[in-house]
C-alpha cells in the first residue's frame, strides 16, 4: 500500500481528471477605501467593541498611561522589555518581559501594556505582531487588562492596505475588542478567556 | 473501509429525524430567537460593504483556483511549513488522522489535550477516538463545552449548541461545573466558562486545533475565533497540532484580505471576529516549540471528483446558509445526523461519506426546498440548489428507477425543482395527496410527510416555505 502522502496526491490528480480551468481571479473589489477620518473611524469602530478608545496628542502619552493604569486600579503591569522608556511611568509596578515572566506570574498581573504593529479603521482592529513593542504573544493573553498604543502612521483604512503591511511568517494577532463570544443565543457578550477589557490610546501629533 | 464518521452512526434518515425534532416546540423557539438576530446582523454588517459581490466573486475564483491546482499548492504548503520548522502529516480518513493525533499526544506524555473547535476534528470523531486511547480532550470553546459537557451533539456548524437556551445552559454547567454560574445571563455563563477552564489552560502541554486556512506560500495557519480560547491553545502549550482538510488552502498572503473581509460578517455577522491568530511553523521563544500539520483527506477527493458537487469544497464554514435556512430552522441540526448541518451538510456529507448504500446520507439532499436563500448568502457563491438538485438525481439513479422511494423521491425532486409547482402543491392540500396520484406511492419522504402528519404546527401548513421566507428574511 502506498504511503498517506502519495496516496491523497493520486486521489487529488485522479479526481481532477477533467483538468478543470477556473476562471481567473478578478480583483476589482476595494483595496483601499478613502475615508476623511481614519482615525475618528478607527476610534469609533473599536468603541463599537465595547472597547474604551481614547485620542491622545503624542506629548501627553505618558501621562495619560499613568491615568489609564490608575483608573483601573492597576498596580502590577506586565510590559515587552522594548517598550519606550516614557512609557514606564513612576508609580506602576512595572514587569518587564525579561527574562521571560513565568506563565503563573503572569496571570496574576493586573494588566499589560503594549504598542502594535498596525490598525484597522474600517474594522477597529488592532494587529501585534510580536515586533516592537508588543512582546510575545502570552503577554497580551493572559493578562485580564490590556492598555495598548496606536500611533496615527500605523492605522491602515482597509483589510487589504491593512494585510499588505503585514509580514505573515510573524506569528499574528488581530484583536477587535475584548474577547467576547456568540455562542449563547448567538448574542455578543463580552469577556471570555482573553482580556476583557482593551482600552486604547490612540495618539496623534 | 472503515464507516466515515461524519455522519453519526445510526442516525435515522433525515425525513424521520425532522418528524422527531418538529415536535420539539422549545428546540423551534431557541433556533428560531438565535437565527433572527443573526439575520438582521448579518445584513447589516454586509451592506457596509459596497464592494460585497466582487469580494463574493473573488472568493469563489481564489477557491476555484485552489482547487483546480490542489496537488500543487498542497506540495508548496508542506514545504513552507516544513522549513518554518513544522512537521506535515497526511491522513487518508478520519481512523488515520485520529491515530496520527492520538500517537502525537501519548509521545508528549499528555493525559488531557485542550482543543479549539475545530470541524475537522469534529469530522474525524477524534475526541472519541482519543477518549479511547486514555487522552482526556478538553473542549474550549463556550459551545463546544456545552455539547460536551451536556453529553450533547452539536447542532450548528459555528454555535454548536445554538439549540440551548440560556437556562438549559445554566443547568448543564450547573450539574457538570464544580463552580456553578451565578445565573443564566450570558455574562455569568461566560464567566464560569472561564474559572472552569483557566487552569487547564495553564497547565495544558498539547494543543489541538483545526484551521480556517492556511496560506501555501509562506504556510502561515490562520485561526479564527472570539473567545480567545483559541489564543490560550494556540499560545500556551508546548506542542500543537492542527488538523485541516486539505481543501483550506488559500495561494498567498494576499489572498487572505479577501476572506478576512468575508468570514467575519457572515459567520457571526461582525466587522471583524475578536480575534485572529496567524502563526508559521514555530517562532523561538514566542508560543509552541513542536507544530504539527495534520493534512485531511477524508473524502474529500472523492468530492473532488465530481465536477458539480465539488464546490463544496470552496466551503469556509461561515455557517450563514444555515442561519437563512427555512429547513434547518424548523428541524435544527441533529436532524441531519452529521457535524454538518443545514444547507452545507445537505451537499458535504453526503458526498464525504461516498456511499449510494448509505439511506441516511442518501436523505439529506432531501433536506432542502432549494427556496435558494443559502445561494444568495454564500460567501464563495456556492450554488447548494444546484448541488443538491444533482446529488438528488444521482441518488434516484443508485437506487434505480423502480423502487417505491426512488418514485418518491422523483417527484419530489421534480416538485421541489420548480418552486411554483411547489407552492401551488401546497396551497392545493397536502403534499401526499398531490403525490400519490400515481398511486405507488403510500407515503412520502420529508418534507412533504410533515405537513400531514406533524401535530404541532398549526400555522405551518397554511404556509408555504416560499412564502414563510418572504415574510421571515432579516
Ligand atoms: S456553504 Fe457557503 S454559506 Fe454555507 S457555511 Fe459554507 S461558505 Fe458559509
Amino acid at each position: 500500500m502506498a504511503d498517506a502522502r502519495s496516496e491523497i496526491l493520486s486521489r487529488v490528480r485522479g479526481a481532477l481528471a477533467d483538468r478543470p480551468s477556473p476562471a481567473p481571479v478578478v480583483r476589482d473589489y476595494e483595496r483601499t477605501r478613502v475615508v476623511d477620518d481614519p482615525l475618528g473611524l478607527l476610534a469609533e469602530r473599536v468603541a463599537d467593541y465595547q472597547a474604551v478608545v481614547h485620542r491622545v496628542p503624542t506629548a501627553e502619552l505618558p501621562a495619560r498611561i499613568g491615568e489609564c493604569l490608575l483608573a483601573r486600579g492597576a498596580s502590577t503591569v506586565a510590559v515587552p522589555a522594548d517598550v519606550p522608556q516614557p512609557w514606564r511611568v513612576p508609580g506602576v509596578n512595572w514587569l518587564p518581559d525579561e527574562p521571560p515572566v513565568p506563565l503563573t506570574e503572569l496571570d496574576g498581573v493586573d494588566g499589560v501594556l503594549t504598542g502594535c504593529a498596525v490598525a484597522i479603521a474600517e474594522t477597529g482592529t488592532i494587529v501585534l505582531d510580536a515586533g516592537a513593542a508588543q512582546g510575545r504573544r502570552m503577554l497580551s493573553l493572559v493578562p485580564d487588562y490590556h492598555l495598548c498604543v496606536v500611533r496615527a502612521e500605523q492605522v491602515a483604512v482597509s483589510v487589504p492596505e491593512a494585510l499588505a503591511r503585514l509580514d505573515p511568517v510573524r506569528p499574528l494577532t488581530f484583536i477587535s475588542g475584548p474577547s467576547a463570544t456568540s455562542d449563547i443565543e448567538l448574542d455578543r457578550v463580552e469577556g471570555v478567556h482573553g482580556p476583557r477589557t482593551l482600552e486604547v490610546l490612540l495618539v496623534s501629533a | 473501509m472503515a464507516r466515515n464518521p461524519v455522519t453519526w452512526l445510526g442516525s435515522p434518515t433525515f425525513p424521520k429525524a425532522a418528524h422527531a425534532a418538529l415536535a420539539d416546540t422549545q428546540l423551534r423557539q431557541n433556533l428560531r430567537k438565535a437565527t433572527t438576530t443573526i439575520r438582521g446582523k448579518r445584513a447589516g454588517v454586509v451592506a457596509e460593504l459596497d464592494d460585497w459581490e466582487r469580494l463574493r466573486h473573488a472568493g469563489e475564483s481564489i477557491k476555484d483556483d485552489v482547487l483546480a491546482n490542489l496537488d500543487t499548492y498542497l506540495l508548496r504548503l508542506e514545504e513552507s511549513v516544513t522549513a518554518r520548522g513544522g512537521v506535515v502529516h497526511w491522513a487518508r480518513d478520519a481512523e488515520e488522522a485520529n491515530r496520527i493525533v492520538l500517537d502525537l499526544a501519548r509521545a508528549e506524555g499528555a493525559d488531557e489535550v485542550v482543543k479549539v473547535k475545530s470541524m475537522a476534528t469534529a469530522e474525524t470523531g477524534l475526541n472519541e477516538a482519543l477518549e479511547a486511547g486514555g487522552v482526556r480532550p478538553v473542549e474550549t470553546d463556550l459551545a463546544e463545552l456545552i455539547v460536551q459537557l451536556g453529553h450533547d451533539r452539536p447542532s450548528h456548524i459555528l454555535v454548536p449548541a445554538i439549540h440551548r437556551n440560556r437556562a438549559e445552559i445554566r443547568d448543564v454547567f450547573r450539574r457538570e461545573m464544580a463552580d456553578a454560574p451565578a445565573s443564566d445571563e450570558p455574562r455569568d455563563l461566560a464567566e464560569a466558562a472561564r474559572r472552569h477552564l483557566r487552569r487547564k489552560f495553564l497547565s495544558a502541554k498539547v494543543a489541538i486545533s483545526g484551521a480556517n486556512f492556511a496560506v501555501a506560500d509562506t504556510g502561515s495557519i490562520v485561526v479564527v475565533e472570539s473567545e480567545g480560547n483559541g489564543r490560550m491553545c494556540l499560545t500556551l502549550p508546548d506542542t500543537l497540532i492542527t488538523v485541516m482538510g486539505i481543501e483550506k488552502l488559500v495561494p498567498t498572503w494576499a489572498d487572505l484580505e479577501v476572506f478576512l473581509q468575508l468570514l467575519p460578517r457572515s459567520s457571526t455577522a461582525e466587522r471583524m471576529n475578536p480575534y485572529t491568530s496567524v502563526w508559521s511553523g514555530v517562532t523561538p521563544g514566542d508560543g509552541p516549540q513542536k507544530f504539527h500539520l495534520v493534512l485531511l483527506d477524508n473524502g474529500r477527493t472523492a468530492t473532488l471528483a465530481d465536477t458539480v458537487g465539488r464546490q463544496a469544497l470552496r466551503c469556509i464554514r461561515c455557517s450563514a446558509c444555515l442561519n437563512v435556512c427555512p429547513v434547518y430552522e424548523r428541524t435544527g441540526g441533529q436532524a441531519y445526523g452529521s457535524v454538518y448541518p443545514g444547507p452545507i451538510g445537505a451537499i458535504l456529507a453526503p458526498q464525504l461519506v461516498n456511499d449510494p448504500d448509505d439511506e441516511q446520507a442518501a436523505s439529506l439532499p432531501y433536506a432542502s426546498s432549494l427556496c435558494g436563500a443559502c445561494y444568495e448568502v454564500c460567501p464563495v457563491r456556492i450554488n447548494i440548489p444546484e448541488v443538491l438538485t444533482h446529488l438528488r438525481s444521482e441518488v434516484v439513479q443508485a437506487k434505480g428507477k423502480r423502487t417505491p422511494e426512488a418514485l418518491a423521491m422523483a417527484a419530489a425532486a421534480w416538485m421541489f425543482g420548480d418552486p411554483k409547482r411547489y407552492e401551488a402543491a401546497q396551497r392545493a392540500g397536502s403534499l401526499t395527496r398531490f403525490l400519490a396520484r400515481d398511486g405507488k406511492i403510500s407515503h412520502l419522504p420529508w418534507p412533504g410527510s410533515k405537513w400531514t402528519s406533524s401535530r404541532d404546527l398549526p400555522a405551518v401548513p397554511k404556509e408555504s416555505f416560499r412564502a414563510w421566507w418572504r415574510r421571515n428574511r432579516g
